[in-house]
């Protein structure tokens, strides 16, 4: 400090601040004034997830296993052992204890590397399926797995006896010509236009409709073939919705992901301040508050976890 | 201030120092230091209800899944929250800020699936195709 208005003797305490304490609690409001415009940053997508797990429950339950529980659940841990050094190393410099401090700040780094690690071995597996978010989605056969959740997990597509399926139009489909038609390619465009000049009012309440508008439905199940998610008379707008799973998965891990690794970095600062010994019991503020920033990490993932992996 | 100014002379014996005085100290613990059981107890609980969650997800609990798994990462964040990042120890200030912006996200969320749910109608008539679980 240029000017350290006599605080000579501690060359941290900045010359705005009246002692120690002081600088110290400005610090720890603004870390948590931080953290709470984190928490509302990450709302948005975890307001994403819970629109679209509402409409689509099924959606998550299928495309989920192709995330695996083994590596989500080793990845946790990864995390809730760094919080527990981040923790112990706050403690080590308020009691003065450098190497410790040192030690635990190291751990706490490593723990951020493996978690990242386990992180690239997972997406690298998701790109090599074709699972990648966005226009990259070009899953490969099987790339959902065979699993228990797959077999349980069915699509059922409607179906007009001795009516041919071929795959990708939609033309096939037995809701009756009118409803096929208006959804046509572009469906957004289509619907609007079916609800206003098909039906009068609401035609979902009115079940006196249910004949015309939902024979396949009407009709049990015999009209309906279970089908594997990669069948090709699976519509393509089932097709998008299991891509826009994996639009959730990657935005919302990547944007941890981010945090984990500008967490690396200002470990990676503090540990070079650390062996250099800048902190004292008095002067400790800066690896509290990365603790924080930390714990906060740590808490998103404690989510994420079982929203993405753990879905049945 | 004296606390802090005791600690400068003796860093070793900060921590009593500040247990000795913490009657006067309650709402200004800033300097608390977690006795280390605590810190490691809560690493186990932590790494237990991790093992408890993946567990519960095996059980095909069905409706209930979502919410158990809910409630374990809720308790696990309240642990984080209360021992690892001192809230419970701290000013309670910082709990107020943290707790309202939960109270913000839940209404944020809960208020746009409220509306979403007022369009499931229209969403129903744009779906051509059903999705079924199970058989």
């Amino acid at each position: 400090m240029s000017d350290d208005h006599g605080h000579g003797d501690k060359p941290f305490l900045a010359h705005h601040f009246e002692d120690e304490d002081h600088q110290f609690d400005s610090g720890k409001l603004g870390i948590w004034a931080f953290l709470v415009t984190e928490i509302l940053f990450f709302s948005g997508l975890f307001c994403a997830y819970a629109i679209y797990r509402a409409m689509h429950p099924e959606v998550f339950t299928f495309a989920s296993q192709a995330l695996d529980t083994k590596w989500g659940a080793i990845n946790t841990g990864v995390l809730i052992f760094s919080s527990l050094t981040a923790a112990w190393a706050v403690r080590n410099a308020q009691l003065g204890q450098k190497k410790g401090l040192v030690a635990n700040l190291t751990i706490t780094i490593l723990c951020a590397f493996a978690f990242m690690g386990i992180k690239y071995v997972e997406y690298s597996h998701k790109f090599h399926l074709g699972l990648a978010p966005g226009d990259a989605y070009a899953p490969l056969e099987g790339a959902y797995g065979h699993g228990e959740k797959a077999e349980k997990v069915a699509f059922a597509v409607p179906q007009e006896e001795g009516e041919s399926h071929d795959g990708d139009s939609h033309g096939g489909d037995s809701h009756g010509g009118q409803e096929s038609g208006e959804h046509g390619s572009d469906g957004e465009h289509g619907d609007g236009e079916h609800a206003d000049d098909g039906h009068s009012g609401d035609d979902h309440a009115a079940d006196g409709h249910g004949d015309e508008h939902h024979a396949g439905d009407g009709h049990g199940d015999g009209h309906h073939a279970l089908v594997p998610w990669n069948d090709p008379s699976v519509p393509e707008e089932t097709k998008r919705k299991l891509k826009t799973f994996f639009g959730i998965y990657f935005c919302m891990t990547g944007l941890h992901g981010i945090h984990v690794l500008i967490g690396i970095l200002v470990l990676g600062w503090l540990l070079t301040r650390a062996i250099r010994g800048h902190f004292t019991p008095t002067y400790y503020g800066p690896i509290d508050y990365a603790a924080l920033y930390w714990h906060l990490v740590d808490l998103i993932w404690i989510y994420l976890f079982p929203l993405l992996y753990l879905i049945n | 201030m004296t606390a802090t100014d005791t600690a400068i002379a003796d860093p070793v014996t900060q921590a009593g120092a500040h247990d000795d005085a913490h009657g006067g100290h309650d709402d200004h613990g800033d300097h608390h230091v977690l006795p280390l059981w605590l810190l490691l107890g809560t690493w186990g609980a932590l790494m237990v209800l991790t093992v408890l969650t993946v567990s519960a997800s095996q059980l095909h609990l069905g409706a209930f899944d979502l919410p158990v798994a809910m409630g374990i990462a809720t308790v696990k964040a309240t642990l984080v929250m209360m021992i690892f990042m001192h809230l419970g120890f701290d000013k309670s200030f910082h709990s107020l800020l943290i707790f309202s912006s939960f109270l913000f996200v839940f209404l944020f969320i809960s208020f746009v699936l409220i509306d979403r749910g007022q369009y499931q109608g229209t969403i129903d008539e744009k779906e051509r195709e059903v999705i079924v679980l199970g058989q």
